[in-house]
């Protein structure tokens, strides 16, 4: 028990890196995937089957073999990072498809009157979007996209693959001191299991909230 | 950029590929099968419960949905033989981190499965003098598994991909036999290409067969 005590700082900065890499891949992706995903639904067709043909072979391979193509193969074609970066870049490659396909069914929830309507009172394709398409299609993504966001959380611990020393690393490293696995890897689910259930309590409430809204 | 891409290696190697993806879709098939009874059962058991044995059951469920499968993976195969007695190797460490993985995402999917099952065929039920287990096998059971069967191969398709966690303990399914082959010969771009196409191929695969079954037994609404 003393031996758990005093891993706790050790643990709590392997949080933080766990923590900073998921808030890095969620800003990341949020941004790369609001834009492909307006890409994939008003883009001309080119653009549209660029972005489905990215989303549906990211989202066709597992988490852990993007994180090794792009930890072991990047390099060899001449893109050198650290381990960091590689994990950040691989998660954020995942997270923007997840996004796309948020972005498309929260857009596609719209009327079409909706758009016909800006169009015809004159909006530009920019405030069209601004005024009209994004505040009420953020009801629509707002519920699936946090709870998306534990998916980061989640996929982040495959990181440690990679040597990075965020939480479910710096587990394994006072595992590999103490030889008590069983009651550090309970902690450590415990500490995933809070995060991951306060943002999925929190989808829940934001989607109950927004249930009035009917297709 | 002076790579030049050289696949020999790879072919030399690719039963480590080849019989990778076999186990792969091997563990996948036999945890989806598990989890499925899992799933059924506490589903069951859940629609008609009080509120401990209910509350019970979403501590599972939510305990397995917000914790990393890889976290589960080492919990199982390196804590869990240290505070009981019991012995495994990876591989059924992994089908049974894997079931119980699948039995909480289906859980869910069943549970809302048997609610949407439309009243008046549970009030015919009763009106031809069908006993409560006859209504749960002949009629409720039927009608939710028609109604599931998309989420059921959704899921199926996430555990294929979860299979790749598997090669942190050492299973020799896809995912490891890549890694066998990267650091042994490293021709590493040459494998994650092949690897990855293995995955695409058949997971896209998989997909388009069961969408033909779905279409098949889809349940007009």
């Amino acid at each position: 028990m003393e031996q758990i005590l005093y891993a706790i700082p050790f643990l709590g900065h392997g949080l933080y890196i766990t923590l900073l890499v998921s808030a890095i891949v969620v800003a990341l992706s949020l941004f790369l995937g609001v834009l492909f995903g307006v890409g994939l639904v008003y883009g001309p067709w080119p653009v549209a089957l660029m972005v489905r043909i990215f989303s549906d072979c990211i989202r066709g391979i597992p988490i852990l073999v993007l994180i090794f193509v792009v930890y072991y193969g990047f390099p060899q074609l001449g893109l050198n990072m650290s381990s960091f970066w590689a994990a950040v870049l691989a998660l954020t490659l995942f997270k923007t498809a997840q996004v796309i396909e948020y972005v498309r069914g929260a857009i596609g929830s719209i009327p079409r009157g909706q758009m016909e309507g800006a169009m015809s009172i004159g909006l530009v394709f920019s405030d069209r979007l601004r005024f009209v398409i994004f505040p009420q299609a953020v009801r629509r993504f707002l519920p699936p996209w946090i709870n998306g966001v534990t998916d980061a959380i989640k996929g982040s611990a495959l990181v440690s693959l990679l040597g990075v020393v965020d939480l479910m690393q710096a587990i394994n490293q006072v595992i590999g001191r103490t030889y008590e696995p069983m009651p550090l890897y309970l902690l450590g689910a415990f500490i995933y299991f809070a995060i991951n259930y306060s943002l999925s309590s929190l989808s829940r409430m934001l989607e109950r909230r927004y249930s009035y809204i009917r297709d | 950029m002076g790579y030049h891409l050289s696949f020999n290696l790879i072919w030399r190697h690719f039963d480590k590929l080849w019989g990778g993806l076999l186990l792969s879709l091997e563990l996948a098939i036999i945890s989806i099968a598990i989890g499925a009874l899992i799933g059924l059962v506490l589903a069951v058991w859940y629609v008609s419960a009080g509120r401990v044995v209910r509350a019970i059951i979403a501590a599972y469920v939510e305990f397995i949905r917000n914790v990393p499968l890889i976290l589960l993976v080492y919990l199982v195969f390196y804590g869990l033989p240290t505070a009981i007695d019991i012995a495994y190797g990876p591989t059924t460490s992994f089908v049974l981190t894997l079931s119980l993985y699948a039995g909480a995402y289906l859980v869910e999917v069943f549970r809302s499965g048997l609610e949407a099952v439309p009243r008046g065929q549970l009030d015919a039920g009763k009106a031809l003098g069908l006993t409560p287990w006859q209504r749960l096998i002949d009629v409720r059971l039927p009608t939710m598994t028609r109604i599931t069967l998309p989420a059921l191969s959704n899921t199926f398709i996430s555990l294929f991909k979860d299979t790749s966690v598997a090669s942190v303990i050492a299973v020799p399914e896809l995912t490891y036999g890549a890694q066998w082959i990267n650091f042994s010969t490293f021709r590493i771009v040459e494998v994650y290409i092949v690897t990855t196409i293995m995955y695409l191929v058949t997971g896209y695969a998989i997909l388009f067969g069961l969408r033909q079954v779905e279409r098949r037994f889809r349940v007009e609404r």
